[in-house]
């Protein structure tokens, strides 16, 4: 090694640890939120059970992120346990009540359910969904997703998100146009944020 | 070598017996040099001043490489084409500086803060629509631009470099215009970059985690805005500045193409001569 070379290499590895020294936690920061999961399980009242009923939805507003006002605000739909019409999934505790969430698994536009064909309907893009949110037409991947529900005094009470595959199985929350069937399931990891 | 000067700027040579210094009067003696004009003066201090800048710098060359290109026949007003984005760009600049003095980047005041710009700062609609509709304008005018360089060849050897950091810029723009439709925080930008974020999650096994990095976390959240906001006015036009000076670098260096219809000319001419 020569002198000429060492001081050379010298200037060039400290001018990278200075570049990596900030760079590293400059990136780090950034990327930080997709690696953490900010958002703690808040369970929200959203009436005594005799608002809901088996056979119909009723509209609930809830908040998702509270921080942001309307923003964080959305629509859900809620329905009593039909144990006529909706099957148990072996190894899954079964929700007392069904709460859907309107956010297409499509794109992420708001549905709104017509209670005249039992329906879930999208504006943007023409996706249909039957009455328990399963795909009938148009184009989202999957069913409409799902929360948690439980009864506390008398009062139903709404907890995290799930989504579900079209056998209506329960996967860790999704964001809409994730597919969740076959092999296409393993191109959609769930993530560190849910 | 750097270009020769313009016939109309190069220095002209005196007139013989017209600098004055010691001309020779009648009888031997010597008349003395008229005064300098108010405009000699101002010719002679604009000058020195520019002289003085020289000295330090040397800019010189690099101005006159920079200005006095040869271009070659049949350049036309579809050459302007690129110059009309840069300028697009800076209107952006410009008006995007000025916006960021009154908007507020928080999801619960950033829809007042914009329309407080519309309705009641002083010419405020008419900057922010210069902002608006410039948006729309500079893409236009990029995919013309393109468009003219993809029809006339312009991409070819030995500017295929230009025409990659042409597309890099393409898709910065493009970015621009999806971080900055979620400011003015209405219903449809803010569902439309619902729909922007959920079409990048769809990307197989990258595209969760993309969307996450986008909305700062699994939900739009309280940071979403002020992370497009930072991408937007901070990050994405740092780079597009860096890419066009090396895209405009480059044109000066290669210079520019003949329109594709003069090469058939020129052939012409040769068969003719043999």
């Amino acid at each position: 090694m020569t002198r000429r070379g060492l001081m050379t290499g010298t200037a060039l590895a400290a001018g990278g640890i200075a570049t990596l020294a900030f760079s590293l936690p400059a990136l780090g920061f950034a990327l930080g939120p997709i690696f953490e999961d900010t958002t703690p399980t808040v369970w929200q009242d959203v009436g005594p059970e005799d608002d809901f009923n088996e056979d119909t939805y009723v509209p609930r507003v809830i908040n998702i992120t509270p921080e942001i006002g309307d923003a964080g605000k959305t629509t859900i739909y809620m329905r009593a346990f039909n144990p006529r019409r909706d099957k148990v999934i072996e190894g899954q505790d079964p929700q007392p009540y069904v709460a859907i969430s309107t956010r297409c698994a499509h794109l992420g536009c708001p549905v709104r359910y017509i209670q005249a064909s039992q329906k879930f309907v999208c504006p943007c893009h023409g996706g249909v969904y039957g009455f328990e949110g399963q795909v009938e037409g148009g184009p989202p991947v999957r069913p409409l997703d799902r929360f948690y529900t439980r009864v506390e005094l008398g009062r139903v009470e709404i907890g995290d998100r799930f989504s579900l595959n079209s056998d209506l199985e329960r996967f860790a929350p999704r964001d809409p146009s994730n597919h969740l069937d076959g092999l296409w399931q393993y191109l959609y990891p769930a993530r560190p944020t849910t | 070598m750097s270009p020769p000067l313009p016939r109309g700027l190069r220095p002209k040579p005196r007139r013989p017996g017209d600098n004055g210094n010691g001309r020779n009067g009648p009888n031997g003696s010597t008349v003395a040099p008229p005064k300098p004009t108010v405009k000699d003066q101002a010719v002679e201090g604009t000058a020195s001043a520019i002289g003085w800048v020289e000295e330090r710098t040397g800019l010189t060359p690099f101005l006159r490489f920079f200005l006095f290109r040869k271009v070659p026949k049949g350049t036309n007003w579809f050459y302007t084409l690129g110059s009309a984005t840069l300028f697009a760009f800076l209107s952006q600049a410009v008006t995007g500086v000025f916006l960021a003095m009154f908007y507020e980047p928080d999801p619960t005041r950033a829809y007042e803060s914009a329309s407080r710009i519309t309705n009641e700062v002083f010419l405020g609609e008419f900057v922010r629509g210069m902002h608006k509709w410039g948006s729309s304008v500079m893409i236009i005018l990029i995919f013309v631009h393109m468009a003219r360089t993809f029809f006339f060849g312009a991409y070819k050897y030995p500017r295929e470099l230009n025409w990659v950091i042409g597309v890099v810029l393409l898709v910065l723009t493009l970015l621009m215009g999806l971080t900055g439709y979620l400011l003015p925080f209405d219903q449809r930008s803010f569902w439309a970059t619902v729909v922007a974020v959920n079409i990048n999650a769809s990307g197989p096994l990258v595209g969760p985690y993309l969307a996450d990095f986008l909305r700062a976390g699994a939900e739009f959240g309280p940071t979403t805005i002020t992370r497009f906001y930072a991408l937007h006015m901070l990050l994405v036009p740092g780079l597009i500045v860096a890419l066009i000076g090396a895209h405009i670098y480059l044109v000066t260096k290669l210079g520019t193409t003949a329109p594709p219809w003069l090469k058939a000319e020129k052939k012409d001419l040769l068969t003719e001569e043999i």
